[in-house]
């Protein structure tokens, strides 16, 4: 079966459809003072797929994740996101128009439970103001258990009923990556940026994470955009693949094109200078 | 019941209540310092300039009057109404959040990312400029505030206790009134934090900022909001005080009663400045009772301090306070 890639939509092997592009990044070039960390880079990011970003370390992969997010400026390029060109933002104007994220190095309320965490990821689907809050009855109520069902739905999604309510600080490593997911997960989001789901995991967890990924991406559509150093998960999971090497984009497009391209081969088995 | 007995009962109530004030204080501090990381030393301060502003609103003195009349060669002091207290009361408390909004735009949005050393100068700039502002502003004289809070003994205590036990115990009425309003703003306060969207933002902000950010929540906003807030509770704890003792300068220094207070309750719990405060408050005044005429009286001066350091010893994060893990 061929597929054309190019169309506005295709339909991928396993039946999954992929949509128009949702994000797209055109040349951008991100300094800190004199260090370079992305170098003149484009790519897009298709609705419904699962798109990875790999690469050596300090290749700026995070970087670029932090890009799309807002967190970081870049000094040159220009961010296209649903058809229109976005202004400068700060990360939170960027969660508000639906991109919702995981960190790298866990980023949690550690004092709160696990239930009020992910409650976080909803704050924007309530609109309640002040004053509707504080009389409580009717639209604040009505929300708080309409956003708290959904957030039931999340944590039954990812399994993690039996710590509902304890606080987040208490939590070993890999089920707090999993409610760091569960958060970004409730948001809704229409690009879920991943940094190292599964950074520190052993095989078991790895294998979890990837089966909600995967489910995530099939049962809810959700657009994934994910850093990952396994090589074997990465080229599991992902619809397409973007290799970064020391700032600059040095392969693009499925697994199997990306695991046969000469330049990702050098930069990962090294190349011999003679 | 001997005399000895009821007087010491009568003593505790009493420095329960003085506790309250103190928590009141405290617990803008804790506010703060929760939501950004921030010891405010401007927080005595604020309550200064809060009850000056509450006072100078509602007296109808026009504002920077001394610099108008140096300018202009002018003789203006009041405007010719005063205003309901009420009604002064919400302006202030407009004028606080509109303090707030300065605070974050032209000092904290410029320090973000700064060491926590940096902003605590930063405050402690603040509160000094706040103080000189203020002054030049309402004018440095020592002023009375009357909001119409009851003063002075309460008449139904003292004689329920004289027919109960043979002794009236002496409350004052603005103590009862301090104590159910600081009931009344701390239940307000938790619930607020506990059950509403604004609430759950500021305890993840407290928590982690990048991670606040990620979910879509503005800092600049939540900073504003619990400024806001800060500058409220300073206001009510500015009325109480005020109306105590007068508003002059050393309503300002009520902030270093408000140490000891947190160092016992936590810097981080909104329940420990309560609780803080109040053991603050029992403590020296049972302490000046029991032992102060045996070494020379004057033992509130110190006593708290002590008591706090002591507690440094055992539980350096206070009794609620977080406490502090590093794992390795």
């Amino acid at each position: 079966m061929t597929t054309d890639m190019n169309a506005d939509s295709y339909v991928t092997e396993d039946g999954r459809t992929i949509g128009p592009v949702v994000m797209d990044l055109k040349n951008i070039t991100l300094r800190f003072g004199g260090v370079v960390a992305i170098k003149d880079i484009s790519f897009d990011i298709r609705e419904g797929e699962i798109r990875a970003i790999i690469g050596p370390n300090g290749a700026g992969k995070s970087s670029m994740l932090n890009v799309i997010s807002g967190f970081y400026k870049p000094q040159e390029g220009e961010v296209y996101f649903r058809g229109s060109k976005r202004p400068q933002m700060k990360p939170y104007q960027v969660a508000q128009q639906g991109l919702a994220r995981t960190f790298q190095n866990i980023a949690l309320f550690d004092g709160m439970t696990v239930l009020d965490n992910i409650m976080t990821g909803r704050l924007n689907k309530m609109k309640a103001n002040i004053f509707q809050q504080a009389i409580w009855k009717g639209k604040a109520e009505r929300e708080e258990i309409e956003n708290r069902e959904a957030c039931e739905k999340v944590i039954d999604f990812l399994e993690i009923q039996h710590i509902r309510k304890t606080p987040v600080g208490r939590l070993p490593y890999g089920l707090k990556k999993r409610v760091e997911l569960a958060r970004a997960l409730a948001a809704e989001p229409s690009l879920l940026l991943l940094d190292e789901p599964m950074a520190g995991m052993n095989v078991e967890e790895k294998e979890d994470m990837s089966r909600f990924i995967l489910d995530m991406n099939d049962e809810f559509g959700t657009t994934i955009a994910l850093i990952e150093h396994d090589m074997g998960v990465v080229m599991d999971l992902s619809d397409r693949v973007v290799v970064m090497d020391y700032g600059k984009k040095i392969g693009d497009g499925t697994p199997d094109e990306v695991r046969n391209n000469q330049d990702v081969i050098d930069a990962y088995l090294g190349v011999s200078h003679d | 019941m001997p005399e000895q007995l009821l007087f010491a009962i009568e003593v505790t109530l009493n420095g329960l209540m003085a506790g309250v004030l103190y928590a009141l204080v405290a617990l803008g501090f804790v506010l703060i310092f929760k939501a950004s990381g921030i010891f405010n030393y401007a927080q005595g301060v604020m309550a200064l300039f809060a009850a000056l502003t509450l006072v100078g609103i509602q007296q109808g003195q026009v504002p920077f009057s001394h610099l108008i009349n140096a300018i202009f060669g002018t003789h203006i002091h009041h405007f010719p109404w005063q205003v309901p207290s009420i009604i002064a009361i919400i302006l202030a408390a407009g004028v606080m959040v509109f303090f707030a909004w300065l605070v974050e735009k032209y000092i904290l949005q410029h320090l973000i990312g700064q060491p926590d050393i940096i902003l605590f100068m930063a405050t402690i700039g603040l509160a000094y400029f706040m103080e000189g502002f203020g002054d030049m502003m309402w004018g440095s004289e020592i002023k009375t505030l009357d909001v119409g809070l009851p003063q002075g003994l309460n008449v139904a205590i003292d004689e329920t206790t004289y027919g109960w036990f043979g002794y009236g115990f002496f409350i004052d009425n603005l103590d009862l009134v301090a104590t159910l309003v600081a009931i009344v703003l701390v239940t307000v306060l938790v619930i607020f934090s506990q059950y509403t969207k604004q609430g759950r933002a500021l305890r993840a902000v407290a928590d982690d900022h990048s991670a606040a950010l990620s979910v879509g929540i503005s800092l600049r906003f939540i900073w504003v909001l619990v400024w806001s807030i800060a500058g409220f509770v300073a206001l009510v704890a500015g009325i109480m005080w005020g109306a105590k003792s007068g508003v002059q300068f050393s309503l300002s220094l009520i902030a270093l009663k408000a140490l000891p207070v947190l160092m016992l309750g936590g810097f981080t719990s909104i329940p420990g400045a309560i609780i803080g405060g109040l053991i603050i408050g029992v403590g020296e005044q049972l302490f000046e009772f029991a032992i102060g005429p045996m070494v020379g009286g004057a033992t509130q001066n110190w006593f708290a301090y002590v008591l706090a350091l002591v507690f440094l010893i055992f539980r350096p994060q206070g009794l609620f306070g977080e406490k502090i893990i590093e794992r390795v």
